[in-house]
């Protein structure tokens, strides 16, 4: 009971931490079809806005919340990336719909881009950027229509720039002055420090359950809903699934194809930035955090069936069992008397590489059965 | 043709970034001025400083700029009554083991520096030994390493394992507070862990203890939820935990077995033999208190020199910079090719390498001494790491310990030595 506990629970803790890196790209890659390979970049850029939201939790005057700085890190993640990958999308990737091989290109030299750019830049100047985009891009939804339509339009537009660009220094310069830290370009790998409630763990029947795992785990979950509730319940899901189903006939339709692109895009970087968060609390956090991730995540989705989410929520947790159970050496221990020869191989697979190399192995075996995965996609989409 | 303004802003913008570019790509030779000087050499110096090692790598080009620096400060090298005043050239390996080798060619060829300080990780000694034994050229290499090798165009001024890992392990398995109990060993997947770890296993042997576990984490994974079930199933009742994880691999590491209460407070004593100063505030103290180091040098000596050091680095550098071994190891051998070129009495390779052997030097970690095996002979301390991010040391060696080109415990290795003096001796002699 308690062997099966624990290897449920480690299984659960790996496979959320692919499952949420996987889920943004299981939206991006799975439902539009775009191979991005910037996605894991994403994923950094939201493990260093955790930081900076770390950095600036440690001011005096925010002090007393610091121990809910990783809800706020969360929300902030998501936002930055999303914004990330919406500029990503609107300037690079709208542009190569249609050709894998180029989009793969980019994407991969938007990723070594975003690598040197966090080496070479000071946060906060990064930070003042992401402001400045940030406002600049929603401005144009809160200015009310009449000023729009007014027929010096590019004026406006340009003044909502220069504001833009205007709080975007003022907040590059705040956090560089008041954050030494933030202030200096560096390639040094930094630090997250989860808040005292999110360290050690909790004793259940004798086994230690870590309490950031059991956060991941957590996150992962609410992710999973809020993403499934929005596909499947929401007027802006609806048009989603209607585009990934038959984009031509929904265009014929009346729907803004243009518009599902950004925004399911912006939702999946988003979901980057998420996993992000999830990643920083495990490990550090530094230029190639999400490098480490990214075949992973591929792997996830591919196996789970591109453009399933079930698919991809299940072999996840898949993988991680698996994971768990060759490399912790864990059917030894169910099994010990097993014959010698067997126990010789299970042995010799019983370290972290070699798990790593059976369980790429177990896949490509199973992709030579069902090539599109545990749950291919039926539809049009796929026959055309 | 009327050009509009956006268009004029941004052939203006780029005019002045293809400027700033060239100036910036210009490189060229630097210098630090030298008052008495009139002639000047140039050597190479080459380390990563773009891409995964930039991090740890960049730290030894401040700490061989600041060396030479000093060194032109005091007036130079003085080589035939002359006095030379030292510029540098610096090269990008970019972390990538090619071009590592390909720099290294041409800052021999083209630039015909006579010496080359460079390198960090194994991979790339590897990749750049060929070329500097074709070319007959000399490279100073400045990282505590696996060892098993001995090259007549490499000079190793970081540990051997019997400069660190030995010392180590005896210490953990006769005095530490674990003092008796089984070993886990756990590394990252490359050539230094697996071998430190093959001669360690031969060692535990050897002293009577057991090794209950061994694993291997790929580069790049930071998924170590399978080893700490692992090191939980095998060292239920504590014991010591032999670490040679690389980089931010032992941030994920460390955090987490804290969060299962694989604590020294539990009984497990983690020693780490890739954690210096520098990691220790990137993974955050409060993670390592109480848990093991050991190196030639840690900043806590208590030693003038020592302190000069520290105090002369973070003067350049900022305050907030620390030195650890390697950045020693670095400074060091500057300071050592300097003496050998003063005591050859010319820059020319053959008799600098001769003179090179038998050159001492007061280095920050007390008396170094350059043996026959083209090493160092070196002090060796445990340290304990405290919650300021220091160590405190433990014990140190009575005076520099030889090191040993060829392990005495790896059996493949075991009764060689290596010895550039004698002709006859060479790379690898049976004792």
């Amino acid at each position: 009971m308690q062997l099966i506990l624990e290897s449920l629970f480690n299984g659960a803790a790996i496979g959320s931490v692919l499952l949420i890196a996987a889920l943004g790209l299981a939206i991006v890659f799975g439902l539009m079809g775009v191979i991005n390979l910037a996605h894991g970049e994403l994923m950094m850029i939201g493990a260093y806005s955790t930081y900076v939201t770390q950095l600036v939790f440690r001011l005096p005057a925010l002090k007393f919340f610091y121990s809910t700085y990783v809800i706020v890190a969360l929300a902030i993640a998501f936002v930055v990336s999303a914004v990330v990958g919406i500029l990503l999308e609107k300037t690079i990737i709208r542009r190569l719909y249609g050709s894998p091989l180029e989009t793969l290109l980019a994407t991969w030299g938007v990723s070594l881009i975003l690598q040197q750019f966090v080496r070479s830049v000071p946060l906060a100047y990064a930070s003042g950027l992401i402001v400045t985009l940030l406002i600049g891009l929603l401005s144009s939804f809160f200015l009310p229509e009449n000023i729009l339509k007014y027929k010096h339009k590019k004026f406006v537009k340009l003044i909502t720039w220069i504001i833009s660009i205007f709080s975007g220094l003022l907040i590059a310069n705040c956090l560089s002055s008041t954050i030494s830290k933030l202030g200096r370009a560096s390639a040094r790998n930094v630090d997250v420090t989860a808040p005292s409630w999110m360290r050690g763990g909790v004793e259940f029947i004798g086994i230690t359950f870590p309490i950031t795992r059991i956060v991941i785990i957590v996150i992962t979950i609410i992710s999973i809903i809020g993403v499934t509730y929005f596909l499947n319940k929401s007027v802006w899901g609806m048009r989603i699934r209607a585009v990934t189903q038959n984009r031509s006939m929904s265009d014929c339709l009346g729907i803004s194809t243009e518009k599902v692109d950004v925004l399911t895009f912006g939702i999946g970087s988003g979901l980057a930035g998420i996993a992000g968060v999830a990643v920083s609390l495990l490990g550090s956090v530094g230029p190639n955090v999400g490098s480490n991730y990214i075949v992973g995540c591929f792997m996830v989705v591919v196996l789970g069936g591109v453009g399933n989410l079930l698919g991809t929520i299940i072999a996840s947790f898949a993988i991680g069992i698996m994971t768990d159970l060759i490399g912790a050496g864990r059917l030894l221990t169910v099994w010990p008397d097993m014959p010698d020869s067997l126990s010789t191989i299970i042995d010799f697979f019983a370290t972290t590489s070699m798990a790593r190399v059976l369980i790429f192995a177990l896949i490509v075996i199973f992709l030579q059965f069902r090539p599109t995965g545990l749950f291919p996609q039926k539809g049009r989409m796929v026959e055309g | 043709m009327k050009m509009s303004i956006t268009k004029r802003l941004f052939a203006g913008l780029g005019s002045i970034a293809i400027g700033a570019s060239l100036t910036a790509c210009d490189g060229g030779n630097t210098s630090s001025g030298c008052e008495d000087c009139t002639e000047s050499v140039t050597v190479g110096i080459l380390h990563s400083l773009s891409g995964t090692m930039a991090i740890s790598e960049s730290t030894l080009v401040d700490t061989e700029k600041m060396a030479i620096e000093e060194i032109n400060a005091a007036g130079g090298i003085s080589v035939g009554g002359k006095n030379y005043e030292i510029q540098y050239i610096v090269e990008d390996g970019a972390s990538d083991w090619p071009t590592f080798a390909e720099k290294s060619k041409k800052l021999i060829d083209q630039d015909k520096v006579p010496v080359v300080f460079g390198g960090w990780t194994s991979a790339s000694r590897k990749a750049m030994l060929p070329v500097y034994e074709s070319k007959d050229a000399f490279l100073y290499y400045p990282i505590q390493y696996e060892a098993q090798e001995c090259s007549n165009n490499i000079f190793y001024t970081g540990a051997t394992p019997n400069q660190q890992s030995e010392p180590a392990t005896e210490f953990m398995f006769k005095r530490s507070p674990a003092a008796g109990k089984p070993f886990f060993l756990v590394g990252s997947d490359y050539v230094f862990p697996r071998t430190s770890n093959t001669i360690t296993k031969e060692q535990v042997k050897a002293l009577g203890g057991s090794v209950v576990g061994e694993d291997y984490l790929p580069l790049g994974n930071t998924e170590v939820a399978p080893i700490i079930s692992k090191i939980k199933k095998a060292l239920p009742d504590g014991g010591v935990i032999i670490n040679t994880l690389n980089g931010d691999q032992n941030v994920a590491f460390f955090k987490q077995i804290q969060d299962v209460g694989i604590t020294p407070k539990n009984g497990y004593y983690v020693m780490s033999y890739s954690i210096a100063e520098e990691e220790i505030s990137t993974i955050g103290p409060e993670f390592l208190t109480g848990h093991y180091g050991a190196w030639n040098y840690m900043m806590s000596i208590n030693t003038p020199a020592s302190k000069r050091f520290a105090n002369n680095f973070k003067k350049r550098w900022g305050s907030d910079r620390v030195v650890a071994d390697p950045q020693e190891s670095a400074y060091n051998m500057v300071y050592l090719w300097k003496a050998a070129v003063e005591k050859a009495g010319t820059f020319d390779d053959n008799e600098v390498r001769k003179a090179l052997v038998g050159v001492k030097f007061d280095a920050p970690q007390g008396p170094v001494e350059v043996m026959a095996n083209h090493h160092l002979s070196q002090t060796v301390r445990i340290g304990q790491i405290t919650s300021n991010g220091q160590f405190k040391i433990l014990e140190s060696t009575n005076g520099p310990v030889s090191p040993q080109a060829w392990n005495q415990f790896e059996p493949s290795s075991k009764g060689y030595a290596c010895d550039w003096t004698d002709s006859r001796k060479g790379e690898r002699y049976r004792l």
